[in-house]
Formats: structure tokens, C-alpha cells, sequence
């Protein structure tokens, strides 16, 4: 069952945006930021305004790693594994908040507190290893500061 | 009189607590009644010092760092206001010897200003180039470019001059500079300290992509894992937009040129230029098949300048003091400066703007004063996720595109990661081909299915079985994806992957603990 106020507040930030040359991304990232996620029912209400076929935006919807398809837990923690922090330990850090959550990457805890996900490079790499919890970056993490950080995420 | 402190407010130093460290500064002003206010600049690249925070005196800009909050009431006591001495003291900033032996072409305002002031930037040779631009014709512009012998600086190398006359000679209704600031290398930042620390150079030098080329459009494309260069391009882009540096009469002058900030969605691939391009348009970010260029075909089918941040933010400096000055830099075909940035594990992390031409070794031990952990250097990923692995028997090799590439390696984005003897080879050949997996578009088979049998031929040569028959078909694997991908990705993997095999041997040959157990 389509929720009426998804499809009202879709319609409206496709109207605010469409007038944009290229305005897909722009869109999806606005309904991201509106509902958390991109719900199925905005899809077709996106397809008919841009005059694209449902499996396009369908399509594009998928292809990005940014776009969720559910809601996500009321924090997000990005663990960088890339390689420069690799080299100061990245991995085992990663070992130790898989085990403090009790979930692995693309997971979200039971609560509800915590999605953990990999990203590749936040250009911290001097100060590596890097993570980022809600858009604030963490910098130069050891096994204490990556403990207060889970904890900070869990509340 | 006011005395001026200056806290960053690049992504690095906050990720170390910059904030933290400008609110304890700012309680202690308040506490103690001093005339004194904060000034949130870029950062000045000298990364194992952040938070650096400095203090304008009648003398310069003394530095103090890495400040924790604790430390600051300390430095009130010590007299930090005027420059007194402290634990955490190096004296002037200029005089650091890791600062003091660059030379700052592009990146010479970074971390000396305050990115969103404009005033500060013109006090710094700010827009100079823009005007200079301005009262010439377009050919003289993409002709000055050209001479300064400025190649991009994203990977590829290509002359940008070349570019630019492909574009300024397309005829189109509608042409378009479009900046590719999907930085996704690891070991890369340099984008992204400019972007945050000194903005306008962007700007400026997207402006005069434009006019030089009949461009008026412009959009820079950065990734979504750097929210904080997005709002300060943002910002910058609007207050440009207000003092008429952006819109339909550029600084007063006949040219039209106007920008948009849009963000990515999380592809590595997107960096690539034509993925890029589709990711604009709102498609996937699939690779396009060359031709056609995006010189003639680029953003919506028109002709279209794709450079990379560093080209065009090099582009000002080229524009003020003449394409002879810049060319003047450099050795070989390796003309001007190069940001070059140095990250991993080692002693002194950061961003280092010098000419073409020091070994990789200077780089490593010189400047970057070898490991932080303090071991052996093992290893040395040159050039990002696809750049080449060199062992310490080839820091001899100069930082230049073409001593590089005849040592099988790539400057790439002049990204230089550090790891020390405690690396392991064959595991990181196996990251480059599962990162290949997980980033790759899907277009073209070698990208897609090699990388995935990449990873797998990896795990049998390190659970032992048969390895000298997978060590022959990871090899084969490489090959078929240097040759057979459309674009860099997949293309580029191999290097990592070969270079570890070919270097580093013995990481390859495990104890056979389960041979042939399938």
C-alpha cells in the first residue's frame, strides 16, 4: 500500500529538482535524506516525472553503495578498509567492532542502535586509521578510542 | 590588538579533534578576558602535527602542535598568545623543515587563509589569474596552458592544453567544464584539503576552463565520503556567485560562467571520467566506450573538459605568473609541481607540493621520516588502490610519469602509501582484486569475472593449493584485464596484484598445509 505521504513528498522534491540537467541523483539523495532510505514507492512516482522506465531508476537506485533500500539504525559507523589503513591495523580494528556490535559489515544491531558498513577512503590517510560515525570523522584510532566510539554509537 | 589564532577546519585535523580543541580555546579566551578570536583554516598539510594551531605574532606564524584540549590551558600559561615557548612549540610554521623545503605553487594559500574569505584570498594573489585570463583571447589561454607543459593530474597524465583546444575548436550550442572530484584513491587527498582549505582556486581556475574554451557551465562531481569539502565548495560557489566571480558577466567581463556542486552516490568507479559523466546524467555509473572523447561528446552528448581538481586548481597559478614559470619546475615530461601525498604507516604523514624529480626514497625516508610503528619499510603503494607495490630496492626510482611507468608502476593521483615489514602480499594482492569485485561496473567481462577469479585463485596460492599452477593463472588473469578492460579499474588492478607477486616472492609461497585438498 502506497503511504500517502510518501507520495506527496516525493512528488515534491522531484518538482523542486527536475528543472536540474541530470537531475536523478540529486533527487534520490534528496529523498534519502528525507525518509533515511529510498522507499520502493517513490520509484515509480520518480519514473513517470523524469519520463524514465521504472527498471532505470531501478537500476541506478542499485548500482550506488549509498542508497538504502530499508531504513538503516539510528547511527551509521564507516570503518575505512582502505589501504593506508590497512597498514596502521584497519583490519584488526574492524575484528574488534564486528565482536563489540555482534554484527558484521552491512549489518544494523538488534536494537536498532548500529549499521556498520566499509567504506573505501574518507582521505584520512595520514591520520589513519579513520572511521565515521554520522558524518563526524574519527581520526588516528586505537583499541580505546574505537571502544568510545561503539559506545557513542550504541546510546 | 586582536591577536589571531588559527585552528583548521580540514577534515584530517577535525577527525582529530579540531573542534574540540578551538571550543577549549575559545572557553579560555572567554575565562581570561584576552582581546583575541579564532580564524578556522585549511590545513597546512603537515598531517602527524594536526591539530596544529598557530599564533599570528608581530614575528610570523608560530606553530603549536598536535594540541590536545588538555593542552591549552598549558599554552595560555605559556604565553602562546605571543609566541612563547612550549612543549608543543616548532617555532615559525615556515621554518619547519618539512614545510619550508616545499615549494607551494597550488597549494600555496592552503592553510594560510581562511577558506571562505574572498579578502583573503585577493591579499594572497587570489583571482589574478582569472583577470589575466580575462584580456586575453581564448587561444592565448589554452595556448599559455599548453607551454606551462601541465599534465592531469588525476592518473592519466594527459596534456591539459590539448584537451582544452579539443574542446575550445568543438563547436557545440552548449559546452561544459566538468571537475572530477570523486577522489576515491586511498592514500589521495589532495582534492579534498584544497576543496576545504582553499576553495576559490577551484573556482577560479574552473572559470578559466570556461573562457578559454566557450564553456559556461560548469559542475564539480565530489564524492559522498567527503561531506565536508561539499559544503565548503557549496558555500565558496554561492559567495562567488554573490561578488559576481561566477554568473553571467565574470568579473565584470563579456564571459558567462556559472557552477553547481553535485555529490556522488558511493562508486569508486565513478572517478573514472566517462562513469562519471553517466553518474551526472543521472544513469549509472557505467564506463562509455572511447571514442567518442568527451572533448567532442561528453556531458549530455556535448563537448565537455573533464580535469581532475589539481589540474584546474593549477591552473590560476599558470595563468599569474606565466606558463614559462611553471614549466621551469619539473624534469623530463614531468613539468611543474605536484602534491604529493604521503600516508600509511609513516612518521611524518601529509601533503608535500614539490617539483618533479626526488626519489621515492627521499620521499619515504626524507621527508616522510620512515615508518610511525618504527619497523623496516616493506612496501610502498605508489599511485592509489591501482598503483604498484615497490620494495626498497627500487627507491632510487624518481617521482616522474615516465620513470614510473618504465618501472611498471604509476604516479597515478601521487598518492604514497607506507607499510612496514609486517605487510603481507599476497593479502593485499587479494584486497586489489576484491576491491576490483566489489567497485567494478559490470560493462566489460575482464573487470567483472577477473577480478572475481582474482580473488579466488588468491585464497588456493594462500591455503597452498597447487600454487604454482594459480601463481601462473593469477598472472594470466592480470593479463587478460590489463589488456581487455575499458577502463582504468580493471586495467589498473593488475598492478598492485603483479607488482606484489614479482617483488615480494616469498609472500606467495606459504607452507603447503593442504595441498591439492579440492
Amino acid at each position: 500500500m502506497p503511504v500517502p505521504d510518501i507520495d506527496a513528498r516525493t512528488l515534491s522534491i522531484v518538482n523542486d529538482l527536475k528543472g536540474l540537467e541530470g537531475p536523478l541523483l540529486p533527487i534520490l539523495h534528496e529523498i534519502q535524506a528525507e525518509f533515511g532510505y529510498v522507499p520502493e514507492d517513490c520509484l515509480p512516482i520518480i519514473a513517470r516525472e523524469l519520463n524514465l522506465s521504472r527498471a532505470e531508476v531501478h537500476g541506478v537506485v542499485t548500482f550506488y553503495h549509498d542508497y538504502r533500500r530499508h531504513p538503516a539504525g539510528r547511527h551509521v559507523l564507516k570503518l575505512c578498509r582502505a589501504e593506508a589503513c590497512q597498514s596502521m591495523g584497519s583490519d584488526r580494528l574492524a575484528e574488534k567492532v564486528k565482536a563489540l556490535l555482534g554484527i558484521d559489515f552491512h549489518e544494523t544491531t538488534g536494537d536498532g542502535a548500529v549499521t556498520l558498513e566499509p567504506v573505501y577512503c574518507l582521505g584520512l590517510c595520514s591520520t589513519a586509521p579513520a572511521a565515521m560515525l554520522d558524518g563526524e570523522v574519527h581520526g588516528r584510532l586505537d583499541d580505546d578510542a574505537i571502544a568510545d566510539l561503539v559506545a557513542e554509537a550504541r546510546r | 590588538m586582536t591577536v589571531t589564532i588559527f585552528v583548521p577546519r580540514d577534515a584530517a585535523a577535525l577527525a582529530v579533534g579540531a573542534d574540540k580543541v578551538a571550543a577549549a580555546i575559545e572557553k579560555e579566551i572567554a575565562a581570561r578576558g584576552v582581546d583575541a578570536r579564532i580564524v578556522r583554516n585549511g590545513s597546512r598539510g603537515m598531517l602527524w602535527l594536526e591539530p596544529l594551531v598557530e599564533v599570528r605574532a608581530d614575528h610570523g606564524r608560530i606553530a603549536y602542535g598536535p594540541v590536545r584540549p588538555s593542552d591549552v590551558a598549558s599554552l595560555f600559561d605559556a604565553g602562546f598568545l605571543e609566541g612563547g615557548a612550549h612543549p608543543l612549540c616548532h617555532g615559525q610554521t615556515h621554518d619547519i623543515p618539512f614545510y619550508a623545503s616545499q615549494t607551494r605553487l597550488t597549494f600555496s594559500r592552503c592553510g594560510v587563509t581562511d577558506p571562505l574569505s574572498l579578502d583573503d584570498y585577493r591579499q594572497y594573489r587570489g583571482l589574478t589569474g582569472l583577470e589575466k585570463a580575462i584580456s586575453m583571447a581564448p587561444a592565448e589561454i589554452v595556448k599559455e596552458v599548453t607551454d606551462s607543459g601541465l599534465r592531469g593530474r588525476g592518473g592519466a597524465g594527459f596534456p591539459t592544453g590539448i584537451k582544452w583546444k579539443t574542446v575550445m575548436d568543438a563547436a557545440g550550442p552548449q559546452k561544459y567544464i566538468v571537475c572530477n572530484a570523486d577522489e576515491g584513491d586511498s592514500a589521495t587527498f589532495a582534492d579534498r584539503m584544497i576543496m576545504e582549505g582553499d576553495p576559490f582556486v577551484l573556482i577560479e581556475g574552473m572559470a578559466i576552463a570556461g573562457i578559454a574554451t566557450g564553456a559556461t557551465k560548469g559542475y564539480v562531481y565530489i564524492r559522498s565520503e567527503y561531506p565536508h569539502a561539499i559544503a565548503v565548495m557549496d558555500e565558496a560557489v554561492r559567495i562567488a556567485r554573490q561578488e559576481k566571480i561566477l554568473g553571467a558577466s565574470v568579473l565584470g567581463s563579456a564571459y558567462a560562467f556559472d557552477m553547481e556542486v553535485r555529490s556522488g552516490a558511493g562508486a569508486y568507479v565513478c572517478g573514472e571520467e566517462t562513469s562519471l559523466l553517466n553518474s551526472l546524467e543521472g544513469r549509472r555509473g557505467i564506463v562509455r566506450a572511447k571514442p567518442p572523447l568527451p572533448a567532442l561528446q561528453g556531458f549530455l552528448g556535448r563537448p565537455t573538459v573533464v580535469n581532475n581538481v589539481m589540474s584546474l586548481a593549477s591552473v590560476p597559478v599558470i595563468l599569474d605568473r606565466g606558463a614559462g614559470f611553471y614549466r621551469d619546475f619539473g624534469m623530463g615530461r614531468s613539468r611543474g609541481t605536484i602534491p604529493i601525498q604521503i600516508a600509511g604507516n609513516v612518521k611524518h604523514g601529509g601533503l608535500y607540493e614539490v617539483a618533479f624529480g626526488l626519489t621515492l626514497g627521499e620521499i619515504v625516508e626524507k621527508i616522510g621520516g620512515g615508518t610511525a610503528s618504527g619497523r623496516p619499510v616493506k612496501a610502498v603503494q605508489v599511485g592509489g588502490p591501482l598503483g604498484a607495490y615497490f620494495p626498497v630496492s627500487m627507491f632510487d626510482t624518481p617521482f616522474d610519469y615516465e620513470a614510473f611507468a618504465a618501472r611498471d608502476g604509476l604516479i597515478g593521483h601521487a598518492g604514497i602509501t607506507v607499510f612496514d615489514d609486517t605487510v603481507d602480499m599476497l593479502k593485499q594482492a587479494r584486497f586489489a582484486m576484491e576491491f576490483c569485485a566489489i567497485e567494478s561496473c559490470g560493462k566489460c567481462t575482464p573487470c567483472r569475472i577477473g577480478s572475481t577469479r582474482g580473488v579466488e585463485t588468491a585464497d588456493k596460492i594462500a591455503r597452498g593449493i597447487e600454487p604454482e599452477k594459480n601463481k601462473v593463472l593469477l598472472a594470466d588473469l592480470c593479463n587478460t584485464m590489463k589488456f581487455g578492460s575499458l577502463c582504468a579499474l580493471g586495467g589498473f588492478t593488475p598492478y598492485p596484484v603483479m607488482s606484489a607477486m614479482t617483488h615480494f616472492p616469498e609472500d606467495f609461497s606459504p607452507a603447503p598445509v593442504v595441498e591439492a585438498a579440492e
